[in-house]
């Protein structure tokens, strides 16, 4: 009962004209105080939505939570009123965005902005809060902290809107970080700095943080561990090295293989052929079967469990079944990127 | 910014000049003269054209231009041909009262009713809420307001007995008049502020707000509202100047001795210096409202700021 966050068989729907979208399907995960989780998958896999389930942020009534538990701290976020949830936003979990163009208020300082998540969940005065704000600027890097606070964010770049956004995320020491693609907007050589900033942060205060990306560059830089979703489900989760080193998953093995390396000496770029399945008639068995090039006949009509691989490596994949036919590793892959 | 403002003024010299030119020569071509077509007639030729000579008319009409420009230079519009050697400024002046207060009533009225419909109608998007006021904006636009009128002077005013059917003895009169006006700029309003609610609403920083784990009273009202009134100050020029210059057809119908009855008045009867100087009126207060309205954008919008040299 010491984990922080426990999520289990997370079920989030949106309903459409055209019907339900099924766009997280069972859904468990795990959170240790101070780690990193990443959770990366493609476009569409829901990773999003499970962040932004997390902390109740999505649109309603269209998205809902069908099913599942989000116990944080013991305490299920679902179930909770949204006068209780308002307390636990921005004090408890609070969320970095993607793109720090658009997430701050065009019409308010930055620094009034900073201000808000204070005075809302902190017992303080207009002028201590500013005082804090200050103080926050400065230990995001943010030079002239006291002339920034008066500054509106169209007067800042992209990569110093990010830290402000960090700044206002980390106010009031939240014990759950949710970053949602924090550097897919940002240059390559001011994504490096917020990762830094993130990772120094993070050691200062002891803030878990999970990691939604697309990128396995940034997970290989700042999580400890790594959750890999595939159409609405967790296909794999295990520590970074168990990921990147003995993926058991073929899905995993193919977004490493997609991965270009510097000593490649093939031009073309290896892709995982086909596209992930419709979520609005999500298929019976394994989402990725049609793509897998190893799927077994079993796939097509069975959920696989998640199987164990080692205490901290599971993967749901029918291959790993003790009746499954030994798989060569890499096989697979290298025929499918030759043809 | 006061270089801004210089400029915005430069502007509105020229476009005011343009305007009075244009209407000069357009209103000459207009058909008869000030006066009784038939009195005149029964005048001997040569009386007549000691009238027309005493009123500048015998001229050639670039002259009789050169010279009301000149004249109103100087700040003298003329004097009117209907009241008796009354200087069309005593008369707009005197007349502005009325209209300015119904007008003013109606903007203050209908914006705010509108502005509260329209947000709120944002927020509940798709509920009973919603529709009630896009049914209302709907009705609003499509039903003129001189049907509202006499549906209100009959039922408020005569059947209730609850205000004054007409005419402008004492505060209770502009009542009436100003509700008719206002309820084509709730209309117009509560649409425009509901789809610019929506728009804001959608926004990754209303999403940041939230996550904040502020009220979702606090994100409308200090992240959504103001970024949503941005286009609605836009729409706010026009309907502004055209409700506090009066509405021809509303002052007609409550018998309010305002400005519309009296341009009318003055275009049936020829009354060439009093067309000018309401035109002259009406767009000098356009183009300043129009100022304004730019300028209120600045404040609203920081990055409006930054635009015009303001930092």
């Amino acid at each position: 009962m010491n984990k922080l966050l426990e999520v289990r068989d997370l079920e989030v729907s949106f309903s459409t004209y055209v019907g339900e979208v099924k766009a997280v399907r069972g859904v468990s995960l795990e959170l240790d105080k101070g780690e990193t989780l990443a959770i990366v998958g493609e476009s569409g896999s829901g990773k999003s939505v499970t962040s932004k389930s997390l902390m109740r942020l999505l649109p309603s009534p269209m998205a809902r939570i069908k099913n599942g538990e989000i116990l944080f701290e013991g305490r299920d976020v679902a179930k909770l009123s949204e006068k209780e949830m308002q307390d636990i936003r921005g004090a408890e979990i609070s969320m970095i965005f993607q793109d720090p163009m658009t997430s701050l208020n065009p019409t308010m300082t930055v620094g009034k902005q900073i201000d808000e998540v204070i005075l809302k969940h902190q017992k303080v005065s207009k002028a201590e809060a500013a005082k804090r704000s200050v103080e926050l600027l400065a230990l995001v890097g943010i030079p002239q902290p006291e002339t920034r606070y008066k500054q509106y964010p169209h007067q800042m770049s992209g990569g110093m809107r990010q830290r402000v956004v960090i700044a206002m995320a980390l106010a009031c020491n939240p014990k759950i970080l949710i970053a949602d693609e924090p550097t897919t907007a940002l240059d390559v050589t001011i994504q490096a700095q917020i990762l830094d900033l993130m990772r120094d942060l993070q050691e200062k205060t002891g803030t878990a943080i999970i990691l939604i990306t697309h990128d396995l560059g940034v997970v290989a830089n700042m999580a400890s561990r790594v959750a890999v979703m595939y159409a609405g489900k967790i296909v794999e989760v295990g520590t970074v090295d168990e990921i990147f080193y003995q993926p058991k998953h073929p899905y995993t093995m193919g977004l490493l293989a997609s991965m270009p390396k510097l000593h490649m000496q093939e031009e073309q770029l290896m892709a995982i052929p086909g596209t992930p399945p419709d979520l609005l008639d999500p298929p019976k068995g394994c989402g990725f079967a049609s793509r897998c090039p190893y799927a077994l006949e079993i796939c097509l009509s069975y959920q696989p469990e998640h199987m164990r691989c080692s205490d901290t490596h599971q993967a749901a994949c029918w291959l790993l079944d003790e009746r499954a036919p030994k798989m060569d590793d890499t096989v697979g892959w290298r025929e499918r990127s030759l043809t | 910014m006061k270089r801004y403002i210089g400029m915005r003024l430069v502007y509105l010299l020229i476009t005011l000049f343009v305007i009075t030119t244009a209407t000069f020569f357009l209103m000459k071509q207009l058909p008869g003269t000030p006066f009784d077509e038939e009195k005149l007639n029964r005048l001997p030729v040569e009386e007549r054209q000691l009238l027309y000579a005493s009123y500048g008319l015998d001229q050639p009409v670039y002259v009789q231009y050169v010279r009301y420009l000149a004249n109103v230079v100087q700040g003298d519009f003329g004097t009117s041909f209907t009241y008796k050697n009354m200087p069309v400024k005593d008369i707009i002046a005197n007349r502005i009262g009325p209209s300015a207060l119904i007008g003013l009533q109606a903007v203050v009225l209908g914006l705010s009713i509108g502005l509260i419909l329209g947000i709120i109608a944002a927020y509940r998007h798709n509920s009973a809420w919603d529709y009630f006021t896009m049914f209302i904006a709907v009705l609003g636009v499509s039903v003129p307001n001189f049907v509202l009128a006499a549906l209100l002077q009959y039922y408020v005013g005569l059947k209730w007995g609850l205000l004054p059917v007409a005419f402008w003895d004492s505060y209770e009169n502009s009542i009436l008049p100003s509700v008719a006006l206002s309820v084509g700029v709730v209309a117009i309003i509560a649409r425009f502020a509901r789809n610019e609610m929506l728009e804001v609403l959608q926004q990754d920083y209303i999403t940041t707000a939230k996550a904040k784990g502020l009220t979702n009273m606090a994100v409308v009202m200090r992240h959504a509202v103001r970024n949503s009134l941005i286009p609605v100050v836009t729409i706010l020029g026009p309907i502004v100047v055209n409700l506090l210059t009066g509405s021809l057809v509303i002052e007609n119908i409550f018998g309010v001795p305002g400005i519309g009855s009296l341009f009318v008045d003055s275009i049936k009867m020829n009354d060439y210096s009093t067309i000018m100087g309401i035109t002259i009126f009406y767009s000098a207060f356009y183009v300043f409202i129009m100022l304004i309205v730019d300028m209120l954008y600045s404040v609203i919008d920081p990055r409006i700021r930054l635009a015009s040299g303001g930092e």
